[in-house]
């Protein structure tokens, strides 16, 4: 089970050992996790501005910095998603040139999880797995299931037991086989471990985990092309495994390597954010620390739900190196956060992304961000996955209706507009207290 | 009080293929002492040059990650099952 292929391998992190390409992810002689490693200058001549404009409008226009097997040939026109500018929240904010990567309607599962297994799947098959698997908060599940069915691979799927019931649903759809854990995360991650060294399956996200990671640089791509060949000053990044914010990092890293974009007078700087009530890396990074401690998740954040971040140690490093920040903001924050993104620019994010967007803000508040510096907020998911968080925020819900009649219509706006302005005067007096 | 040490399948090629152990060590540090004297070089992979635990691997105790008990303090139960894991996960 292994390839070789001259442009990309296998390479540990800590010892400089070099592993050719199998499903492999931890050093079997210091055990620190793998990372691909390219031969860069090889690609200087393929991977240009000009090839890449001429590439699909897909990750896979960057295929020659992904780890996909020679003659892989993707049929899925995954992610390439909508970089906005966000004129509306950052006046809200305080913020004058924000933007907002909108993974929220990455193809085909509508989080940016398409992208690492997409590049995960294709090592898979190459490898001859006729299984493969995950363990998941939900996100991964569903892009895992969908994207095995449409190349006809087995399915099996990890996820703690209490998970959301739209990302069971959206999982089980597509035929996948689902295994609920008594646990959390980081339970179910730790017996897919046992399972992928007793099975002969691909998990994507354990023995497949350096090949999958690495779909996640073409976020880092996309960001850098859709600004016209340029890196932002700012990059706002929610962190569960911490493996995301470090791989939008390689991804500029390469880019100005490559000379596709022009080194920055000031290196990119990088905010982490996590929920209060899970947040291993934040707390790293604001005590200075280099370990992770880990911790017992309690947020409704499940996606971000990741106590014991693999990738946590290297990820609160490279922040605080690149003078970045890390954030953490409670349940009730990140609530306001799904709402104030969606009213504002009518995005519509999961949990996690209400994390990131009222981290972003408070990033401005802080003063950590300048008011007019570059800034690219990364929403990661769809807020149909997670509409349970939004429960009890809207009383219109159980509003009366009304029969269908002009005169009732015109009475019925009367008695809004009479509970607003009673509201509005009700603020003006405790503001006046 | 004897426990159980399972390993994973990478570990095995320094304990004559053993997956499990048997272990009266009553805490990690007497585990990791016990270790050093019966499988030398499976003590060498999992310690790093200053001879402490390599940052790369978990200790669990039966579903619990060791920190969440006390590390290095906790003392081990009759029975317990103590694994050692690659911390390689992550991942949503």
């Amino acid at each position: 089970m292994e390839y070789s292929c001259s442009a990309y391998e296998l390479a540990c992190n800590e010892c400089g050992r070099r592993f050719g390409n199998r499903p492999l992810s931890g050093c079997p002689e210091c055990l620190a996790p793998l990372e691909i490693t390219y031969d860069l200058e090889s690609a200087r001549s393929e991977f240009t501005r000009e090839a890449i404009a001429r590439g699909p409008a897909s990750i896979w226009r960057y295929a020659r910095l992904l780890p996909v097997p020679e003659g892989y040939q993707p049929d899925l026109p995954v992610g390439f998603t909508p970089l906005a500018r966000a004129a509306r929240l950052g006046k809200r904010i305080g913020a004058e040139n924000l933007y907002v990567k909108n993974d929220a309607v990455c193809f085909p599962s509508l989080s940016f999880k398409d992208r690492v297994v997409a590049v995960a799947l294709a090592n898979a098959r190459k490898f001859g797995f006729t299984t493969v698997g995950c363990s998941s908060t939900g996100n991964l599940a569903n892009s895992v299931a969908a994207q095995a069915a449409r190349l006809g691979i087995e399915a099996s799927i990890l996820v703690p037991a209490d998970l959301e019931p739209a990302k069971i649903l959206n999982t089980l759809v597509y035929g996948a086989r689902l295994i609920r854990i008594d646990g959390n995360y980081d339970h179910v991650n730790r017996l897919c471990t046992l399972i992928a060294d007793e099975y002969n399956w691909g998990f994507v996200n354990v023995n497949l985990r350096p090949y999958y990671a690495e779909g996640s640089k073409s976020v880092g791509y996309e960001i850098a092309e859709q600004l016209g060949w340029r890196l932002p000053d700012n990059v706002v990044v929610p962190m569960a495994g911490g493996s995301l914010i470090r791989k939008i990092r390689k991804a500029f890293q390469e880019l100005v390597y490559l000379g596709l974009v022009e080194a920055p007078a000031r290196p990119v700087r990088f905010f982490g954010a996590q929920a209060t009530g899970c947040s291993p890396i934040t707390t790293a990074v604001k005590q200075g620390e280099d370990d992770i401690v880990p911790q017992r998740p309690n947020t409704i954040a499940r996606s971000l739900a990741i106590g014991n971040p693999a990738d946590g140690p290297a990820a609160a490093k490279m922040i605080r190196a690149d003078g970045g920040w890390a954030e953490d903001v409670s349940d009730v924050e990140l609530v306001s956060g799904i709402q104030e993104l969606a009213e504002t620019e009518g995005i519509f994010t999961e949990t996690a992304g209400g994390v990131t967007t009222a981290v972003t803000a408070r990033l401005y508040a802080q003063g950590r961000i300048a008011h007019g510096e570059t800034t690219v907020a990364v929403i990661t998911g769809n807020g149909l996955k997670t509409t349970d968080a939004l429960a009890g925020r809207y009383d219109h819900l159980d509003a009366r209706s009304i029969r269908p009649r002009l005169a009732d219509f015109a009475e019925y706006l009367r008695s809004l507009e009479g509970q607003r302005q009673a509201s509005h005067e009700t603020e003006l007096a405790t503001a006046g207290d | 009080m004897p426990i159980k040490v399972v390993l994973p399948t990478a570990f095995t090629r320094h304990t004559d293929g053993k997956k499990q152990l048997e272990s009266s060590a009553t805490d990690l540090p007497a585990l990791l002492a016990e270790i050093d004297s019966t499988f030398p070089a499976l003590a060498t992979q999992i310690k790093d040059e200053n001879g402490k635990l390599r940052k790369f691997i978990n200790i669990y105790i039966n579903d619990e990650d060791i920190r969440f008990l006390g590390g290095d303090s906790y003392t081990f139960q009759d029975g317990d099952e103590v694994m050692l894991i690659p911390s390689i996960a992550g991942g949503r």
